[in-house]
């Protein structure tokens, strides 16, 4: 297994390097430009040299260099320099920190900055998700077309075919504008310190956490019902039983374990996608994380930014990926992959 | 071990032997040879039918997806109002069951829906205090430029369908394969992965700006305006959703593969094709089927996100998700341009998902013919 | 004016509020904080590195220029004692100098004085080749500023420039200051991130917090001029979301007190002004949503040569007969009313505003006349041969192919439109393209403004300032966009004519303001009867704040916020 994970971490560096390259042609090609969005009254002359100074014009194998360089080596070192606060770093000079085209500014910092709500909102409602699908998904399965499975067929579908930006804005108008509870806008800037904050904290999540849990919940408490209905069935199950083991070992370890494959999957893959944050969601809650730093420079047309995202993901993916089939072998001895 | 809510007790197997413990033998052959003492002989769908009869969920979605594919279909030919015609004096209308809250008491209160349901022109004219525009004209009311809506659920929901079902078929196509294939063969596994990796990793935005930029000119001059981006969304879901599929496919494979009955089935020299046709891919049906069951609701709600986005299809050109999201602003004065896009896209994905359930079961030669 | 005076009126402000206002809103403070939303975030503080109005407007707050435009469009002294005039000597008979004044005793928010010499760097900075200053065009014909002495500011024109009110005017091209961007000149901009989110300004805020596309926290500049001003101690700008949010936001949850740019349904934003918790405000500049009508022919079959003058003229659009009953066929109060409400009013010109340039003499297009339009196309003999239900000119069916960016209301536009020109036996295919595609200058892709690549397009074009004399340029016959010039120039719809040619010439070099707006009406009208624009909606900015805020006087003509030192809180 050792020797697996090991060639499968070397295998990841061409991959990566491959799949970063793939994105930075589909970035590059793609018709949107820099300067699109600023006013009429801008004159062509000046935008043709806004985008010169930017190095838009460069060829696109140079830039994909420069950026190549920048991320795979400057900028791990201004990492190291953040978190430790060492100077291994090259001092600040033109070219050496991966900038963004709409704020001029390193493409990590902004990085940096937008991580924390993102965690915040995404990871926790993926974790409610969570939590909520398991235990729903396990009883629908061994209740079987009982009340509790139809209303939770019912709810997850419900909850997975609604799209989020219709049920963000319905909890809005219901919660912010009619009882006015919560706060529909999300401020970043919040601080928890004590005990008061924290409760301001929890209330601007509550909608967004909500919203985001009933779907990630819809999703993988179908699978684990699935799962487990195709277990239930098995040999092993009877001779579990006919052993006279309890009904409870037999369903949550012996049942459970064997079911968990197709959600380990699932839930493995899903999990970048919490570092990626929810576009939609945080548009309609303001909570401008990753996703929304993502969707605006899709639409200004800022390659450093969606490219240098982008790529994070990639390598985020490719590590969980790693993780779901380490995590086989560990759920089912007797998959191998040597 | 009895458990009361599980109809068919699966687990009590004698006669027939289960896919995964017999492998030499067709999966279906045991129930049909035994159902031949009684009856002549009769194809093994017949079966899988009389199962799926069983499960009353199953039937109320299959149910409503007919009701909903000649609502699409048929509809329009009944209803026959333009979607795109704009009647610009009657903006605005609610549905026809904003009836249900003319006022009055307790009495007046059934005279007054009586009088608003014979005469809802009237109706509104007589009572401006209710705020109700309402007219069997456009008996859902219709949009801020006076489109109907009836009519566009009607078109949108052709859109909509179409798009959920291609989508979802293309996505489990090439899960399914790349799926299968990445766990079956370990050689192709690491390749495979890779470029599911790929995929997930690629932006969806601005590979679908590309694309459109691309190819958008030649689509639109073998499709025509509408077909052509038809072809475009269909094909950019499914290409960007297959990839769960396929991790989830390769993982159930991987396991399986390592399974008795598959060792035995090799020891005996069993095929590659056969072994995945007969043995694997029966196994992993389960997955697939939720697979599919959430692929056509995905392809739905990516639809509508694409309009949230921006991108997408043109504006003129209802889709359910579409409609969904033009209410949305509407939700507090006129929550029926939500909810009857809402419901139908609702009731569509659970129907499906029943449908699939259903299916899984009746495809199950452990569950059929008990 | 005198310290002795300053002194007087500020002894004069600051016992009013304690007759008046016990409370002491009206001193700096006092009203507490203000809490704005602005949907589009915005993604730096320096408005040389990026000209969006998001960045111009929020930089506002911070940094202030010479003079500025008030809520009528006067132009009004700012940093400067007076506005230069040839009357009062500050503009040179030859109109190529003219000299600012600062007032006296202006400190940076650090407490450093204001001097001339940082005028003179802010002209160096954004002239400088390598930088990509996005408002350049403020210091064209710019020859070079000089500093007289600390406050005496002289720039000097390559030509005679009648209209010299540009470079550091309004609060696209405010003061910088030298110590702070010293080293930021020309590739090293982008270096000096804690400069571009964190300038310092003469302005009534100084920013505490920046955090690029999401939020920023002001608070009060301690060392501003007026002692009593800002109102507010404190700002919070928060961006993101959807404008209808942003609305809901200051209308119906009441969370924030100002929403900027609410472009939604006139409906719904009505409803919800009518919750009472906010108004909904607003201001006309110059901006109109007009329709351009291709005069080259954009055939497909003709490749890359369509659209541009060797795939020759439109084949019916040159005709002004079938842009005229286009025109007709078209009800622009209806259009408001679904698409603006409040933000939009019919107009018949390219060039609505101010006053002076404003023709009246295209005014009958503010009725629809649709049989008129039919009977038009009738006597000119282009009626419908083939029973197909669309018209034919010279052999060819009026089909045309409609395009503009995607945004609901121009949707919503299309959508009628279509519908007004079948009746008059004219199909329109619809196409929207996303607008960082459509506005962005991208010369390999087919789908830009500039290209044109369709019969009619749409969108909303304006000028900045209140001179048209640039803008009215926009349409002389070596603007129209070419392979040859990268796809560059702003005569989008390929209109080209001699006189117009001269007008545009004889504009530049007439300083008169009342042959000015002649010639602007001309130049106005002489494009409109050619039926190659369209237009239909003057547009305004539409904001809305909270009841509880006073002070607002909303501009089209500089940023929104120019006067955000004298907004206050209305007590309870």
């Amino acid at each position: 297994m050792l020797t697996y994970t090991i060639r499968r971490l070397i295998l990841a560096i061409p991959t990566l390097l491959f799949i970063s390259f793939i994105i930075f042609i589909i970035v590059k090609l793609s018709p949107s430009d820099p300067t699109a969005n600023l006013p009429l009254t801008i004159p062509p002359e000046v935008r043709e040299q806004i985008r010169e100074s930017l190095g838009v014009n460069d060829p696109i194998i140079v830039q994909y260099f420069k950026w190549l360089k920048l991320m795979v080596w400057d900028e791990p070192l201004h990492l190291i320099d953040n978190w430790f606060g060492t100077e291994i770093a090259p001092p600040n000079e033109p070219g050496s920190r991966i900038i963004s085209y709409q704020t001029r500014s390193p493409v990590m910092d902004l990085i940096m900055q937008r991580m924390p709500q993102t965690l915040w909102v995404v990871g926790t409602s993926y974790i409610v998700g969570i939590i909520i699908a398991l235990p729903l998904g396990i009883i629908s399965a061994y209740k079987q077309y009982s009340i509790f499975d139809q209303l939770g067929t019912f709810i997850s579908m419900l909850g997975f075919s609604v799209p989020t930006f219709f049920t963000g804005v319905l909890f809005i108008v219901i919660f912010a504008v009619n009882l006015q509870w919560l706060p529909s806008v999300y401020d970043t800037t919040h601080v928890v310190e004590d005990w008061d904050s924290f409760v301001v904290q929890f209330k601007q999540m509550i909608m967004p956490v909500m919203v985001l849990g009933l779907f990630n919940a819809a999703q993988i408490s179908r699978y684990m019902r699935a799962s487990m209905l195709d277990n239930l069935n098995q040999d092993y199950v009877r001779t579990a039983r006919a052993k006279g083991l309890g009904e409870g070992t037999v369903v949550l370890v012996h049942v459970l374990r064997n079911s968990m494959i197709p959600v380990v999957t699932v839930i493995a893959l899903n999990v970048p996608a919490v570092f990626g944050g929810a576009i939609i969601t945080e548009q309609v809650f303001k909570v401008n994380g990753i996703g929304q730093l993502l969707i605006i420079a899709i639409q200004a047309g800022d390659v450093p930014v969606v490219q240098t995202v982008s790529f994070i993901f990639a390598v985020l993916i490719v590590l969980f990926n790693l993780l779901a089939d380490i995590l086989y072998g560990v759920l089912d001895p007797r998959i191998r992959y040597d | 071990m009895t458990d009361p809510d599980r109809p068919g007790q699966p687990l009590m197997t004698s006669g027939a032997t289960p896919a995964g413990a017999a492998p030499v033998t067709d999966p279906a052959e045991p129930t049909v040879s035994r159902t031949i003492q009684e009856r002549p002989p009769r194809n093994q769908w017949f079966d899988v039918w009389d199962q799926f009869k069983t499960h009353k969920g199953a039937l109320f979605g299959l149910g409503f997806f007919v009701f909903a594919l000649a609502f699409i279909l048929i509809g329009p030919l009944i209803w026959t109002v333009d979607p795109q015609f704009a009647d610009i004096r009657a903006r605005n209308s609610n549905h026809m069951l904003a009836c249900f809250r003319a006022g009055g008491g307790e009495g007046a209160w059934f005279e007054a829906v009586r009088s608003c349901f014979a005469n809802p022109v009237e109706f509104s004219r007589a009572n401006p205090g209710l705020f109700l525009k309402l007219s069997w004209a456009h008996p859902l009311g219709t949009d801020q430029l006076g489109r109907d809506m009836l009519a566009r659920l009607m078109t949108g929901g052709q859109t909509s369908i179409a798009v959920g079902l291609t989508a979802m078929l293309l996505a489990l196509f090439f899960g399914t394969l790349i799926g299968v294939l990445a766990g079956y063969f370990r050689r192709l596994d690491g390749v495979l992965m890779r470029v599911t990796d790929l995929f997930l990793a690629i932006p969806l935005l601005p590979l679908l700006l590309v694309i459109i930029m691309l190819f958008r000119d030649q689509l639109r001059s073998a499709f025509g305006p509408e077909g052509g981006i038809f072809v475009l969304i269909v094909v950019v879901i499914g290409l960007t959703s297959w990839m769960q599929t396929a991790r989830v496919v390769r993982g159930d494979v991987l396991a399986l593969k390592e399974r008795e009955f598959v060792l035995a089935a090799r020891s005996i020299g069993t095929t590659s094709t056969n072994m995945i046709g007969r043995h694997i891919l029966p196994n992993v049906m389960s997955a697939i089927m939720v697979s599919a069951t959430l692929g056509i609701a995905n392809a739905i709600i990516t639809e509508s996100a694409l309009s949230f986005l921006g991108l997408g299809f043109p504006s003129d050109f209802p889709t359910w998700g579409r409609i969904l999201f033009d209410g949305t602003d509407w939700l507090s004065s006129y929550p029926e341009r939500v909810i009857w896009p809402g419901v139908l896209i609702s009731l569509t994905v659970l129907s499906v998902n029943y449908i699939g359930d259903g299916l899984r079961d009746a495809l199950d030669p452990r569950i059929r013919g008990r | 004016m005198t310290r002795k005076v300053l002194l007087l009126g500020a002894a004069a402000l600051a016992m009013a509020p304690m007759a008046a206002w016990a409370d002491g809103h009206l001193s700096r403070g006092g009203s507490g904080h203000l809490n704005i939303i602005y949907w589009q975030a915005p993604s730096t503080l320096n408005p040389y590195l990026s000209g969006g109005t998001k960045e111009v407007e929020s930089a506002s707050l911070v940094l202030e220029s010479l003079a500025r435009f008030d809520d009528t469009g006067t132009m009004v002294p700012w940093l400067a004692t007076e506005i230069p005039t040839v009357e009062n000597g500050g503009i040179s008979e030859d109109l190529t100098q003219i000299t600012w004044t600062l007032q006296e005793g202006i400190t940076w928010s650090d407490g450093t004085p204001l001097t001339a010499a940082d005028a003179v760097f802010t002209w160096e900075y954004c002239t400088h080749p390598e930088g990509g200053c996005a408002q350049a065009s403020y210091f064209d014909g710019v020859e070079s500023i000089v500093a007289v002495d600390d406050l005496t500011i002289q720039v000097n024109f390559a030509n005679p420039t009648p209209f010299p009110y540009t470079a550091l005017v309004g609060s696209e091209s405010p003061i910088i200051q030298a110590a702070q961007f010293a080293d930021c000149l020309g590739a090293r901009a982008p270096e000096c991130t804690e400069a571009n989110f964190g300038p310092i300004g003469t302005g009534p805020f100084v920013v505490e917090d920046f955090r690029p596309n999401d939020v920023i926290e002001f608070v009060a500049n301690e060392n501003f001029r007026n002692p009593d001003q800002p109102y507010f101690a404190s700002v919070t700008f928060k961006g993101g979301g959807d404008a209808t949010a942003a609305a809901r936001s200051v209308l119906e949850t009441g969370e924030f007190d100002y929403a900027w740019n609410l472009q939604i349904d006139p409906t719904i934003l009505a409803q919800m002004e009518a919750q009472g918790n906010g108004t909904v405000v607003t201001a006309f500049g110059t901006s109109v949503e007009r329709l351009h009508m291709n005069q080259f022919d954009p055939n497909p079959e003709l490749g890359d040569i369509r659209s541009t003058a060797e795939a020759g003229p439109h084949p019916f659009l040159t005709n002004p007969v079938i842009g005229q009953a286009m025109s007709m066929a078209i009800d622009r109060a209806l259009l408001v009313e679904i698409g603006y409400g409040a933000g939009g009013q019919p107009t018949c010109n390219v060039l609505p505003a101010p006053e002076l340039y404003a023709s009246t003499a295209n005014d009958g297009c503010l009725v629809q006349d649709i049989a008129g339009a039919n009977a038009l196309l009738d006597e000119a003999g282009i009626v419908d041969t083939d029973g197909d239900g669309i018209r034919e000119y010279e052999g060819t069916p009026l089909r045309v192919l409609y395009q503009t960016s995607t945004n609901a209301v121009r949707q919503d536009t299309q959508a009628l439109v279509k519908q007004w020109w079948a009746e008059i036996g004219i199909d329109a295919e619809l196409r929207n393209i996303d607008a960082s595609v459509f506005f962005g200058g991208d010369p390999a892709s087919p789908d830009t403004f500039q290209k044109f690549y369709a019969d009619v397009e749409m969108y909303t074009n304006n000028f900045a300032g209140v001179d048209p004399q640039a803008y009215m340029a926009n349409w002389a016959c070596d603007e129209i966009p070419s392979p040859a010039t990268q796809w560059q120039g702003s005569n989008i719809q390929r209109f080209c004519s001699e006189d117009y040619d001269a007008l545009i010439e004889e504009m530049a070099a007439t300083a008169d303001l009342e042959r000015r707006g002649e010639i602007a009406r001309m130049q106005n009208d002489m494009l409109i009867q050619s039926y190659s624009i369209i237009p239909l909606v003057h547009r305004g900015g539409v904001s809305a704040h909270a009841n509880s805020l006073g002070g607002i006087r909303m501009s089209d003509w500089d940023s929104e916020l120019w006067n955000i030192a004298e907004w206050y809180r209305i007590p309870e």
